[in-house]
């Protein structure tokens, strides 16, 4: 048993490094392809007899200058920047105290309110985005970037309240007793014991927001029309592709420009969002 | 500043008991998030639910009502009946994709290694990267002439030199080409997931296996899975209702062509509702969305009491 296990151990190996090689090729080549693509010169890229993957002349920033000065991608960059601020300063005001409620002070009824919430995560934007559509006609906010911060929180709010409420759930709640001994009322010991003790679940909590209006696609094709107010999730992929043309050196230099920044963010923080997010579904 | 603030209110404390009476508290913490929930999801919630069975359009000041007229029409249409194959057909084949990938990866990942870090990285791009972004590049890799998986399978001669595969414009393609892409997106999210749930286990359970000489096959099948069902479930629910319920992927790359083929409920309500200015269509249409969340919805109920009981 012993002599066959020593000829798997180095079969086992190899098979896992080939399965993650696998993956990692799978998940990553698309940004390889966007990374290369948006620094080649435009004659480099379609030159067919050229060797697509590597760059057969010299890399230009002619296509970021091209997505800077032609397009309004400055713009749209500042506009889901400005959504993102308020929608994640609703969102915490909102879901910090529901999700603490939620995990301390509900008491039975507290665990079905939860899931309550939680499935109205499930609802989608494409069953709601319909009377929104109207709702936002109604209130005068088309083609406002008002509109998005009043609809976002809609999934915010749900999401967060989740998440947070895992995070509350794991500080050990003798903390919160002490300080109301020592005279703390209970409001008290949330505001100040319980929230800074959560403060990275909090600051997590603020990152997936940011990351989640980044995302959002459906609300923003449907309530904004003029290309200035668009969002970045939205303005490149119809702006730049609509016409006969595809610009794909800007494309691809959008994304980039875009993906990365919040893919290194969102890395510091999946533990703590994966914690958060199984927490609620899975221990109680 | 908190403190001084605190200190001002606290002499007129005797009247006002809530701050330290829970049932009280509780509703108040609580009632701002549910009031904003309740206006912007219940209440639209009902308003599609109205629109479904009226005949508003984007115009239109007054409705009517049309009982289930918007639902007949829906039924009779063959474009609806394709669209509702389309949506089973791509969830179901790439959230099966997902599982196995994802859990195939976790293994692979469980155990540390130099680079770890780096590899869990790049495998988290394509879930935290904007998806209409993500699904941009692909776009760009699909593309009729400078596709790269169309340069690289001719360079390996897996087809011949004047082999241009469309992989957006034929049929079956579009199909396999949209569900890959989902496939890139969500896999990342169940790696994690179920990568989180394997670290629970406790390492004596391992252990007891491996004294008791169960192999890798025995040991995955009686061991690690049923004791990661509950996370692999979670990751499921979750991959279920983000494929069933998008449109980003289709819009991007296809935009249901060719021929509707790739047409799914969620792109159809969009192209009805709102492109086509049919409210009332659109919403019936998004409404057959439902039955498969209240699925997805009791399920994650059923489970949440499971693990509740252990």
């Amino acid at each position: 048993m012993r002599a066959a296990r020593r000829l798997r151990r180095p079969l086992a190996a190899g098979g896992r490094f080939a399965l993650l090689a696998a993956f990692v090729a799978f998940c990553a080549f698309p940004f390889y392809w966007m990374l290369i693509t948006a620094f080649k010169s435009t004659t480099d890229l379609i030159e067919v007899s050229h060797n697509p993957l590597v760059f057969n002349a010299p890399p230009t920033l002619a296509h970021v200058r091209q997505l800077f000065v032609e397009t309004q991608f400055g713009q749209w960059l500042l506009n889901t920047l400005a959504v993102g601020v308020a929608v994640v300063a609703i969102t915490l005001v909102l879901a910090v105290p529901a999700g603490y409620a939620l995990a301390r002070l509900a008491g039975r009824g507290g665990h079905r309110l939860a899931i309550g919430i939680f499935l109205t995560y499930l609802v989608p934007p494409t069953i709601l985005f319909i009377p929104f559509a109207r709702i936002i006609a109604v209130l005068g906010l088309q083609d406002s970037l008002w509109s998005l911060v009043l609809v976002y929180p809609s999934f915010t709010v749900p999401f967060c309240t989740w998440l947070l409420m895992g995070f509350f759930k794991a500080i050990p709640p003798e903390l919160e007793e002490a300080a109301m001994i020592d005279g703390l009322s209970r409001l008290g010991a949330f505001v100040r014991v319980a929230v800074p003790v959560a403060i990275s679940g909090v600051l997590a909590t603020v990152i997936f927001t940011l990351t989640l209006v980044m995302q959002e696609f459906v609300y923003g094709l449907t309530f904004i029309t003029s290309s200035s107010a668009y969002t970045v999730a939205v303005g490149v992929p119809t702006f730049l592709v609509r016409g006969d043309v595809y610009f794909w050196g800007a494309i691809m230099a959008a994304c980039l420009i875009v993906s990365l920044p919040i893919a290194a963010l969102f890395t510091l923080f999946i533990d703590r969002f994966v914690a958060g997010f199984t927490v609620g579904a899975v221990k109680q | 500043m908190d403190a001084i603030a605190l200190d001002r209110v606290r002499p007129r404390r005797a009247a006002p008991r809530w701050r330290d009476d829970p049932q009280a508290l509780a509703r108040a913490l609580l009632a701002p998030a549910i009031l904003y929930i309740g206006l912007l999801v219940g209440f639209p919630f009902l308003l599609a639910l109205y629109y479904s069975v009226s005949d508003a359009t984007v115009g239109a000041r007054v409705f009517h009502f049309v009982g289930l007229e918007n639902f007949r029409s829906a039924i009779e249409n063959p474009t609806f009946w394709q669209a509702l194959r389309n949506s089973i057909v791509f969830t179901v084949v790439s959230q099966a994709l997902v599982v196995v990938l994802g859990k195939a990866a976790a293994m692979a990942l469980y155990r540390p290694f130099r680079g770890r870090a780096l590899v869990r990285f790049l495998i988290l791009l394509p879930w935290v990267a904007p998806i209409s972004l993500g699904a941009i590049g692909w776009l760009w890799i699909f593309d009729p002439v400078y596709s790269i998986l169309d340069w690289v399978a001719r360079a390996l001669h897996l087809i011949g030199p004047d082999a241009w595969p469309i992989w957006l414009g034929q049929p079956h393609l579009a199909m396999a080409s949209v569900i890959l892409v989902n496939v890139w997106r969500l896999a990342p999210l169940a790696t994690v997931i179920i990568l989180a749930g394997m670290s629970a286990i406790p390492q004596d359970i391992h252990d007891a296996a491996a004294i008791d000489g169960a192999g890798f096959w025995r040991h995955l099948i009686r061991i690690n899975l049923p004791l990661l069902m509950p996370v692999m479930l979670v990751a499921l629910l979750f991959g279920v209702v983000f494929t069933f319920t998008d449109m980003i992927v289709i819009f991007v790359l296809t935009r249901g062509g060719p021929y509707d083929t790739t047409q799914v409920l969620a792109s159809l309500a969009f192209f009805t509702g709102v492109q086509g200015g049919d409210l009332a269509g659109g919403a019936a249409i998004a409404l057959f969305l439902f039955p498969v969340l209240a699925a997805v919805a009791i399920g994650a109920l059923t489970l949440a009491r499971r693990a509740e009981v252990v």
